[in-house]
């Protein structure tokens, strides 16, 4: 059967990531909140550790702590601290307790790198279904939030004007990133992710003309990414998950040299 | 007696330390132009605010009809440059609308053919058009401008506050704006609210300009506006031509 080939499954859940967090990754460059995937992300690790010390999928304790972490800063973000003060201190604080807590864990001898920077040639059938079915709860949610969430980017005021709750919106994106983040970790990591969200969406912003054409754009860029770079890496034998950013990277060059000799020309 | 579209009660509001409204009573009946002018930091923009339930007062309350459909022009609004927005697409927020409403909005708000450019490529005067074009697509029974022509030159603003009046007459909503520009303001409003922290006074326009509070808030500034204000109605009791010049409004303006 086609999934039997660990190339087809790394291929798919590459695919099956970029698809679910392009979109996404484009409200986190327009609501400017990179750091805050990178907190979210970062965090994650220390979700690792809680799986691993309890037994209980990977899947799921990444998506818990994501989700609680995201859920404190938005909580107490602006109480005092500047919010990337704060997203400094609790992404790296979980980062640190993650690596630490691992130590403790006896008889485990796990691979952190692959954590750390993903693992998407040892991707299941189960890891696979999880990458799918995450990836279809966040297309579902963002779809289904769309305008609202456009409204709520662009003036909060506005939303409220038009009966949209904006912190209500802020919760579904912070939803969608947990999840994300834990459907990303195995593709590239917890490094790397934020690069998945934030590249592709850079790179098409200068071809789109309104939201919808900036998030399909995106989708196709991350997914055409994520094909190459599995491809580029079996070539040249090199880590998966950064090799798949390093292509996004040289698109985006690519578009920004391009929109520069358009607007020149 | 109806019942207002949205009516504020005894609403006290503080930021940190600081109280920025002080048991604060407004009303808004539909059909009603409401302006509320105040010096920087009276609070108006919190008011807004509070009436739209972006911000908790501290006591008191909001009562808005029930199902209120509200168009919202904000005093200003920042697109981030990474975020592409068509006119058009930007009048179908949250609500889609065909093509042919939203050209046919941009028509009417006097910016036709608009509607592919980029929200961030427009003019100051388009830019403004164009949120109010949007805030009117929602067929709003209460419209809410804070300051909606900052950045626009006087006749700008006049167009702008006539298109107002405009709509005011065709759906019959309510208006509440904030406004700076006082002598524009003083004739096109049914009602003013003089807001210092509280309301210092309130009534219809020649009430309120002649309350001693609103004189001591905005002093000699005001007195183009009165006399724009009163040349309007000279008009329409005697002949006041030879003022003419002496009260035109680019004299008002300095």
């Amino acid at each position: 059967m086609m999934l039997d080939d660990f190339m087809t499954r790394a291929a798919l859940a590459g695919i099956g990531t970029g698809l679910a967090a392009a979109p996404l990754g484009c409200f986190v460059v327009w609501r400017r909140m990179a750091y805050f995937g990178d907190a979210t992300a970062h965090a994650a690790i220390l979700g690792v550790a809680l799986s691993l010390a309890l037994s209980l999928p990977v899947f799921v304790g990444t998506l818990v702590v994501a989700l609680v972490m995201a859920t404190i800063v938005a909580v107490i973000s602006g109480r005092g601290y500047a919010m990337d003060t704060l997203l400094g201190v609790m992404a790296h604080s979980a980062l640190a307790f993650g690596l630490v807590g691992v130590t403790f864990l006896d008889g485990v001898r796990i691979d952190l790198m692959a954590y750390l920077f993903g693992d998407i040639l040892s991707v299941s059938r189960g890891d696979l279904a999880v990458v799918w079915g995450g990836a279809a709860l966040v297309l579902a949610l963002i779809g289904w939030r769309w305008s609202a969430l456009l409204t709520s980017t662009l003036n909060p005021d506005l939303a409220r004007a038009a009966g949209i709750d904006p912190k209500r919106e802020q919760l579904v994106l912070t939803l969608a990133l947990a999840v994300v983040v834990a459907v990303a970790i195995k593709v590239v990591g917890v490094l790397l992710i934020t690069a998945l969200l934030i590249i592709p969406a850079a790179t098409v912003r200068p071809f789109a003309s309104t939201p919808e054409r900036m998030g399909i754009l995106a989708a196709l860029v991350a997914m055409v990414s994520a094909w190459a770079g599995l491809r580029a890496s079996y070539a040249l034998d090199t880590p998966t998950g950064p090799t798949i950013v390093c292509v996004t990277a040289l698109l985006f060059s690519l578009s920004t040299v391009a929109s520069g000799l358009r607007r020149a020309g | 007696m109806a019942h207002p579209l949205v009516k504020a009660r005894n609403l006290t509001v503080r930021h940190g330390e600081t109280t920025v409204l002080h048991n604060v009573d407004l009303h808004v009946d539909a059909g009603e132009i409401v302006t509320i002018v105040g010096p920087n930091g009276s609070g108006k923009s919190t008011l807004i605010a509070a009436l739209l339930g972006g911000v908790r007062p501290v006591t008191g309350g909001v009562e808005r009809a029930r199902g209120l459909r509200i168009g919202y022009v904000p005093q200003r609004l920042v697109l981030d440059p990474t975020l592409p927005m068509t006119v058009e697409r930007f009048l179908g927020l949250p609500r889609r609308v065909s093509s042919a409403r939203a050209a046919e909005a941009l028509e009417r708000a006097g910016v036709p053919d608009i509607g592919d450019r980029q929200m961030a490529a427009l003019s100051g005067g388009q830019f403004q058009r164009a949120l109010l074009a949007r805030a009117i697509l929602e067929e709003p029974q209460l419209l809410i401008l804070d300051e909606a022509t900052a950045g626009l030159d006087q006749p700008g603003s006049a167009a702008f506050y006539r298109r107002i009046e405009e709509v005011r007459r065709d759906t019959g909503c309510g208006v509440l704006m904030i406004s700076h520009d006082l002598h524009v303001v003083m004739s096109a409003s049914d009602r003013v609210i003089c807001l210092n922290g509280h309301v210092c006074c309130e009534g219809t326009p020649e009430v309120v300009a002649a309350a001693p509070d609103y004189r001591r808030l905005f002093g000699a500034g005001t007195r183009g506006a009165l006399a724009l204000y009163r040349h309007h109605h000279d008009h329409e009791h005697d002949h006041p031509h030879h003022h003419h010049h002496h009260d035109h409004p680019q004299d008002a303006a300095e």
